[in-house]
């Protein structure tokens, strides 16, 4: 787990004007299986490694969206099918839809956050029965920034959108992400919520669903600091008495909500 | 979900919600029909039962740019509350639309006979207020955009 495989470039698709989402499957060996919300470090050879969680998991396949903001990322969101990178994992803590059982459903997503949350979704459409209603909101940017538009899960989730800035040729809905809340269907108390996106937007979205009565032991957040080892030993993504690559990425909202209260940590 | 469990209305005591809804008339509105124009009387407001608006500034030279859009037991309009009674804002309806519509001078009128009613209303209607600011407050961050802004 701390050495990377290496796996191969079966597909690479451009969802956005700056990211793309990459399918890796096993050279050789396959690491062990990936949870939904976990993540991989994943090496652009002779460039260098980041974090991506998986936004898929197929067998032995993986999918990372990944979304161009440095020299790895890339790399990444550039490589061609057929090349070979390193994938170190599985790392981190999952969402735990076991748990949710029995409960509504209300996934909120900001921006890329979509990401982590996409296999989440799936599993939870896969078995419908295990959950009363499933509701899944996502905020974007623009349109154009948009993840997954198109996708069959999509409407069977009945996802609903909004975004900050629209064009002249939309039509949907304008605004924070939190405003699909007040118009999503679920009974506050029989709720569990899951939460990705800008540290900003996941405050104001649990701010938002505790107001409304769900229990903040039913709300959990993916965090993200500078992930680097991976395994808890190099202390890069400390927060307080965290560490996210070990303890998170995904916390319950008790935890998380005094932690980010603190400026710096 | 229902309208008045939820939103506006869900807000208010079951009394005072009563007591507005003696007030109401439902209305309906095809799709594409604008409520009402930037800076015309805000002589109405409306409780949004189904259906989808946009609110919109005018911009001219360019189509009306849509700043937010209010959906099922949202408050359409707040400028009937406060001088000088203008809207600042445009409306149009996305999609079609039912909703309670509401007189505003009948309204004014009641929250100033009846206190208790008056305050009830007004700190709904407040409440409405601060968390429209406070979600535009967050949309000017960019949270979505480039990490510490620009292009990649």
């Amino acid at each position: 787990m701390t050495v990377p495989v290496p796996y191969r470039v079966v597909a690479h698709r451009v969802d956005t004007p700056d990211t793309a989402t990459i399918v890796l499957e096993p050279a050789d060996a396959a690491l062990p299986p990936f949870a939904p919300g976990q993540f991989a470090m994943v090496y652009a050879f002779g460039v260098g490694d980041i974090p991506l969680s998986v936004c898929d998991i197929d067998g032995p396949r993986l999918a990372h969206t990944v979304r161009t903001v440095g020299a790895v990322s890339g790399a990444l969101h550039d490589v061609r099918i057929g090349r070979t990178v390193g994938v170190r994992g599985p790392f981190g803590t999952g969402w735990e839809l076991s748990e949710a059982e029995g409960r509504d459903l209300v996934v909120v997503a900001g921006g890329i956050g979509l990401a982590p949350l996409r296999p989440l979704v799936l599993a939870a459409l896969a078995t419908p029965e295990r959950y009363r209603r499933l509701n899944v909101l996502i905020g974007g940017r623009t349109p154009d920034d948009l993840l997954y538009c198109g996708e069959p899960w999509q409407a069977a989730a009945g996802v609903r959108v909004t975004v900050d800035r629209a064009g002249p040729a939309w039509t949907g809905e304008v605004g924070l992400v939190t405003t699909l809340i007040d118009r999503a269907d679920f009974e506050p108390p029989r709720t569990a919520a899951f939460i990705c996106g800008p540290e900003p937007m996941i405050r104001a979205t649990a701010a938002d669903l505790v107001h409304r009565g769900v229990d903040p032991d039913r709300i959990r957040v993916s965090l993200e600091r500078t992930m680097h080892c991976g395994t808890g030993h190099c202390g890069h993504c400390q927060l307080g008495p965290l560490l996210l690559c070990r303890d998170g990425p995904v916390v319950g909202w008790t935890r998380a909500e005094p932690l980010l209260m603190v400026r710096e940590l | 979900m229902s309208v008045v469990r939820h939103g506006f209305l869900g807000a208010l005591a079951p009394g005072h919600r009563d007591r507005l809804l003696t007030f109401a008339r439902e209305a309906c509105f095809p799709a594409e029909t604008r409520v009402f124009e930037e800076a015309g009387a805000a002589d109405r407001f409306w409780l949004i039962r189904s259906g989808l608006v946009a609110l919109d500034i005018h911009v001219p030279g360019r189509r009306a740019a849509v700043v937010e859009t209010l959906g099922e037991g949202d408050l359409l309009g707040w400028s009937w509350m406060f001088e000088p009674y203008r809207w600042h804002l445009g409306a149009r309806c996305h999609a079609a639309v039912t909703a309670y519509e509401f007189d505003a001078e009948p309204v004014r009128l009641a929250c100033a006979e009846d206190p208790a009613f008056g305050l009830a209303v007004t700190r709904c209607v407040a409440e409405v207020i601060a968390r429209r600011l406070k979600a535009t407050r967050t949309r000017l961050l960019d949270l979505y955009g480039f990490p510490g802004g620009g292009t990649p």
